[in-house]
């Protein structure tokens, strides 16, 4: 028998439906290779029994003729979505055995299209990070090693490191993820697999850990373009419970999905050409480009002249938001609480602030604090909103003249577990090319597209007008047909 | 412009974080590499631009008036809102006492 856990979503949910097995034999599969994978340490919770009993129910639904769109898939879930009765830490000391109450809008579409659980997948301490090395309950590691026979430890990308990490050992075939400055496609771009966040709005924030709310959205990681198509027709959505969410029906993306690019004409921004930038990813970026003319699309040159602001403007807003939204942590309502002898309320605030919250989250509530407040706030905050504008802008102004921009993912693969952590601002510049689409909160992806020297994989990023995740995923199909990316990591743990 | 170890622990106050001497010294130098890194923006001529305040352009909506329209967001949920408390007593939050 094929090992279940080498299928695709569309594969599970196809093969599920024809009868080839049942969805207890794929959850149970999932669950053995999720046990069997403690090395990596993705998950911070697992969660086998919900898997199976959502099988359970998948196979029931089976024999009465009324299977849902994700019957019998069992999937990872970012911990970050509040889970009624699961654990959700945000990897953080501060929620460490916090247990919602309730569902997140996103998870509870999952569950309603008849997805199962296999565990929360662990993150960058509350999604600060880029290297899944912040969080509270220690680094999630790559499957991915370098072909030069050592055997160093690799980031799995951040902060959707354990989403990334578990798609590509086969502990989960999709997960969610959430992306506020590249938190989706940087690290499916670090692990060979595929990442989509969509326009600002698709899917419902409710429920999930806020960090930077005019930025964060969720998307799907998965093998596949089509698994990403199928996974976020099933998380997308208004929902009236988000004050941001956007009122528009979710396009059927999977049954639309056309790698043929006739008609289409894709953009190559000249600044994202990085002076000094390693050589095999410019080279990876020209084939790309070779692949969508053979898709049949014309291919025009751009220009988004505040690229190089980009960065400096996140890294004023993500963390301004995250002061101001991580202000609830306080010991009072839910989550930790530090209480020194004799201290009073405030002393309570901050013992239980400087105990809960790692180094990460510390520097960024401190840089947000600092940019609110009286005196530097129209210097630093009411700036970076306008330069925002004028990110935003040069979107706009560019998709005058193409429908998609081809891009590079990351300006490198994969690196090494501590090589990052002594520099805060080395390990910012790493999402220099998935930070622009964010702040202008349009639809970007990642899919796999080469491996490099070392045999890691490189990615490449699709990214879209806004509401247009179709023109996205499409031209993410075209590359996928003719990248033939296959590697996987091999097998260690 | 630099900041220095009182500006960084008067940072930390407004924030409610508690930091150590030790820490204050080691986040002095990171902000100040962070901050003297994002004032590049100044240099970006903003004349005539307006702060962004909604990325894709969405009406804020009005929900009818209706009490606990939304099940998960209405009322009557104390048990579920203090279940995660680290100190709820009596039906309320508990805190450390503010007054003497």
């Amino acid at each position: 028998m094929t090992d279940l856990t080498n299928l695709t979503v569309a594969q599970i949910r196809d093969g599920h439906r024809a009868g080839d097995f049942s969805a207890v034999e794929v959850a149970e599969a999932f669950n053995t290779n999720v046990a069997g994978a403690k090395a990596l340490n993705a998950f911070i919770v697992e969660t086998p029994e919900h898997a199976l009993a959502a099988a359970r129910q998948a196979d029931a639904d089976r024999a009465a003729g009324t299977l849902k769109p994700l019957s019998g898939v069992p999937i990872g879930m970012k911990d970050l979505f509040a889970t009624n009765g699961v654990q959700t830490t945000a990897a953080s000391h501060m929620l460490e055995g916090f247990v919602p109450r309730y569902e997140s809008t996103v998870s509870q579409k999952l569950w309603d299209a008849g997805a199962g659980m296999l565990g929360k997948l662990n993150l960058d301490q509350f999604a600060m990070g880029s290297s899944n090395e912040t969080s509270y309950f220690g680094n999630v590691i790559s499957p991915w090693r370098r072909k030069d026979g050592g055997n160093a430890a690799l980031a799995p990308g951040g902060s959707s490191g354990g989403s990334s990490t578990a798609i590509a050992a086969r502990l989960c075939p999709a997960a969610t993820g959430t992306d506020t400055g590249g938190s989706i496609r940087q690290p499916a771009a670090f692990t060979g697999i595929s990442g989509i966040k969509p326009t600002y709005g698709r899917c419902s924030r409710w429920g999930i850990v806020a960090f930077a709310s005019s930025l964060d959205q969720a998307g799907p990681m998965a093998r596949d373009v089509k698994d990403c198509a199928i996974m976020l027709e099933n998380m997308a959505g208004f929902d009236p419970k988000d004050a941001t969410s956007l009122d528009l029906p979710v396009p059927n993306w999977e049954a639309a999905l056309s790698s043929d690019l006739k008609g289409k004409t894709v953009g190559i921004p000249k600044e994202y050409r990085l002076e000094g930038i390693d050589p095999e990813i410019d080279a990876m970026w020209d084939a790309g480009i070779a692949m969508l003319k053979d898709a049949g699309a014309e291919v025009v040159e751009i220009s988004l002249p505040h690229t190089k602001y980009a960065l400096p403007t996140y890294y004023i807003i993500a963390p301004a938001e995250a002061s101001s939204n991580l202000a609830r942590y306080d010991g009072v309502r839910y989550g930790l609480r530090d209480l020194p002898q004799g201290a009073g309320l405030q002393d309570m605030y901050a013992a239980t602030r400087a105990d809960g919250f790692g180094a990460e989250v510390k520097r960024r509530i401190m840089i947000g604090t600092y940019v609110l407040s009286a005196g530097f706030y129209d210097a630093y905050y009411t700036q970076a909103q306008k330069v925002r504008t004028l990110i935003a802008r040069d979107f706009e102004q560019a998709f005058a003249s193409c429908d998609v921009i081809l891009a590079p993912t990351a300006p490198s693969a994969a690196f090494g577990l501590g090589e990052k952590m002594a520099d805060p601002l080395a390990m910012y510049l790493n999402d220099v090319f998935a930070v622009p689409a964010s702040l202008a909160g349009l639809p970007a992806m990642s899919v796999p597209a080469a491996l490099n020297r070392d045999g890691l994989p490189l990615g490449l990023q699709i990214i879209g007008k806004a509401f247009d995740e179709q023109g996205v995923l499409n031209a993410g199909l075209a590359i996928e047909e003719r990248a033939g990316f296959t590697a996987r990591a091999e097998k260690w743990w | 412009m630099a900041i220095d170890q009182a500006t960084v622990r008067k940072i930390a106050s407004l924030a409610r974080i508690a930091i150590s001497d030790a820490e204050a010294a080691a986040m002095e130098g990171e902000l100040n590499g962070i901050l003297g890194w994002v004032e590049q923006l100044g240099e970006v001529d903003v004349t005539g631009v307006e702060p962004m305040t909604a990325v894709i352009p969405n009406k804020l909506r009005l929900r009818d008036d209706v009490v606990d329209a939304d099940p998960l967001t209405g009322g009557n949920r104390r048990d579920d809102i203090l279940a995660n408390a680290p100190a709820a007593m009596h039906g309320f939050f508990g805190v450390p006492k503010v007054i003497e």
